[in-house]
């Protein structure tokens, strides 16, 4: 919960969270040590100084650590915690489902676990489906189109392998499908981060809510496009976010440009934790303004406390069917403790 | 990108190594439209010269803000910075070396050899036609830096009537107070003098397509979605570039980033 300087309660869903381990223990190779060193660079570089943390920390983080940053020290009500299995690069997986799950279990209703598959493993991506349904009962997936896979260096939304799964995605209720899209680094092939694909998969799928992580930057021209045509296409903001602080008014014209393309139900909240924290963001979000003059180039746009409150919780409560009144009075009743270590 | 320009014969009396960075401010990153020695891309700069003319070979190294960075953006990079040292009289030859990336041995080697990008990046890009890239970069540069321009001049009390019809000549004339401003207009020149259909309009502000802006509203939101996906790639490459083999102290008070690099980058000393 996040109480705001004058004293008004606001429901925090964290649409985008880790439990990874980047350890040189678990890296299995030159990848893995890259990879969590990229991510290092991106926490040092837009995180304000005094949240900067020791790199062996960032490298695996304990679950105590995890909950402290999100639910005590940290504003969140319900974390969703996505899996990202990277097991080319890191022996045991960077953030599998069953790590996920491990810690979920330890704290009832604080987080939603969501699965991931890779298509490009043909019937064996549809047994995993089912057994992520039977085992864990998923309501989302995280997807990650720019995966390596043996040759493979990527893939898209609308390969017919992928497609079979979204078939069963949305037979078995599995409606969340948040997808990876971001900068211009991580491995690839050139199209791995190209958002057209959403276009076809969301048409296709109307059933399924598809929300672009780090809302298809820096191709939010085309995301936008997308995102106004499809009702079913949300944008999250991790790593947009955290801008606010390094570049406050860079911040504000992506959140202008989203807030008049696609309007104020369809953002997400997401930290990303452990690349950043969910306390300062949501504070310096909650602070946030959108400077006049950017504001009028965009029709006037504003961020107001309401829009605010949408996209810290109420947006991701609908797509997760979160029964906000009911959480708030269980987690009144049950103060946040550690104790379940 | 076009051939390389010829060097002035004023640069040509430098010392050989100011030669070389001169010509390497030339090299653009394509994503950014930022020159890479600005970007702190350039490593090391080395000559070895055998006293004869056409036969000094010289040597760049160069590194990217991540071990991620598209392959086929360090290629263009790399091709550029190869000819644009080429170019000068007394190298017979430009060896350049890109550290600590995913595709650096492969690179290396192709670029060194001539090799095209396809023919070495065939799995990695299946198909992937370089020039169509370039052109797709170009575009976005000459609108990004089309915009900083056209914003200087509204800031100046111009209408946006006069910006769609105002002439290329006239333009050319208008001086911009702010330093920067100015410097911004000179790119946007240099980039609207390389391109033959705006060239062509006589315009000063022509789409890249070389037509007038019809709807001024809509052109400058265009506009303003480039620069935006410009500047995100932009100040995260940066940012990382800074950030990349820096760790945070956290044992005083206030934590602050340790340089734990082995090697100091020479471009600190040119």
């Amino acid at each position: 919960m996040y109480r705001t300087p004058e004293g008004k309660e606001i429901f925090v869903v964290d649409g985008h969270t880790h439990f990874w381990d980047g350890s040189p223990e678990n890296q299995a190779n030159i990848h893995g040590k890259q990879f969590i060193e990229c991510f290092y660079a991106y926490h040092t570089n837009l995180s304000p100084k005094e949240q900067l943390w020791a790199k062996a920390k960032f490298e695996k983080y304990t679950e105590a650590d995890l909950y402290n940053d999100l639910f005590i020290d940290g504003p969140d009500d319900i974390a969703i915690l996505n899996s990202t299995y990277l097991k080319d690069f890191y022996t045991n997986g960077f953030n599998t489902i069953e790590r996920n799950h491990s810690v979920a279990k330890k704290y009832p209703n604080r987080f939603i676990v969501n699965g991931s598959f890779d298509p490009r493993d043909g019937e064996k991506a549809l047994e995993y489906i089912h057994f992520m349904k039977e085992t864990y009962d998923i309501k989302g997936v995280k997807m990650y189109t720019a995966e390596w896979n043996g040759a493979s260096k990527g893939w898209k939304l609308n390969d017919p392998d992928a497609y079979k799964c979204f078939e069963l995605c949305d037979k078995l209720g599995i409606k969340n499908i948040h997808v990876h899209k971001g900068p211009t680094i991580i491995p690839l092939n050139k199209d791995a981060f190209d958002v057209h694909d959403v276009d076809y998969a969301a048409t296709d799928f109307q059933n399924l809510n598809w929300i672009v992580e780090h809302c298809g930057l820096p191709r939010l021209d085309d995301f936008c496009w997308i995102a106004t045509q499809e009702t079913n296409v949300f944008a999250g903001l991790a790593v947009a976010l955290p801008f606010i602080h390094l570049k406050p008014r860079y911040f504000a014209e992506v959140i202008a440009e989203l807030l008049f393309w696609i309007g104020p139900e369809k953002i997400l909240f997401g930290s990303d934790y452990a690349i950043w924290t969910p306390k300062w963001l949501v504070e310096k979000l909650w602070a946030f303004q959108i400077p006049e003059d950017i504001s009028s180039e965009r029709a006037g746009v504003q961020l107001t406390d309401e829009i605010k409150e949408k996209i810290l919780g109420l947006n991701a409560a609908r797509l997760y069917n979160i029964d906000i009144k009911a959480r708030k009075a269980e987690f009144s009743r049950n103060p946040m403790s550690i104790a379940a270590e | 990108m076009a051939a390389p320009s010829q060097p002035e014969d004023a640069l040509l009396n430098q010392a050989p190594l100011n030669q070389v960075w001169a010509r390497l401010d030339l090299v653009m990153d394509p994503e950014l439209d930022e020159p890479v020695t600005d970007m702190g891309f350039i490593e090391a700069v080395s000559i070895t010269d055998t006293h004869l003319q056409n036969t000094a070979i010289v040597h760049v190294s160069f590194r990217l803000p991540t071990y991620w960075c598209s392959p086929n953006f360090a290629f263009l990079m790399a091709g550029d910075i190869k000819r644009q040292i080429e170019v000068l009289p007394w190298v017979g030859q430009a060896v350049i070396t890109l550290h600590d990336h995913m595709a650096a041995a492969e690179m290396n080697a192709a670029i060194n050899s001539g090799a095209s990008f396809g023919s070495v990046f065939e799995d990695l890009h299946p198909g992937e036609d370089l020039s169509a890239l370039r052109e797709k970069f170009d575009v976005k540069a000459f609108q990004r830096r089309q915009e900083v321009v056209i914003k200087a001049l509204i800031a100046m009390g111009y209408l946006p009537n006069q910006i769609v019809t105002m002439p290329h000549s006239i333009l050319e004339t208008i001086r911009l107070p702010d330093a920067e401003d100015a410097r911004q207009k000179a790119r946007y020149l240099a980039i609207l003098a390389q391109k033959p259909a705006p060239l062509a309009s006589g315009l000063g502000f022509p789409t890249y397509q070389g037509t007038s802006i019809a709807d001024y509203p809509h052109y400058m939101g265009l506009l303003r979605s480039v620069r935006i996906n410009m500047e995100f790639s932009g100040s995260l490459c940066r940012g990382l570039k800074t950030s990349r083999y820096q760790e945070a102290d956290l044992s005083g008070d206030v934590p602050v980033l340790v340089d734990f690099a082995t090697t100091t980058p020479t471009h600190a000393c040119r």
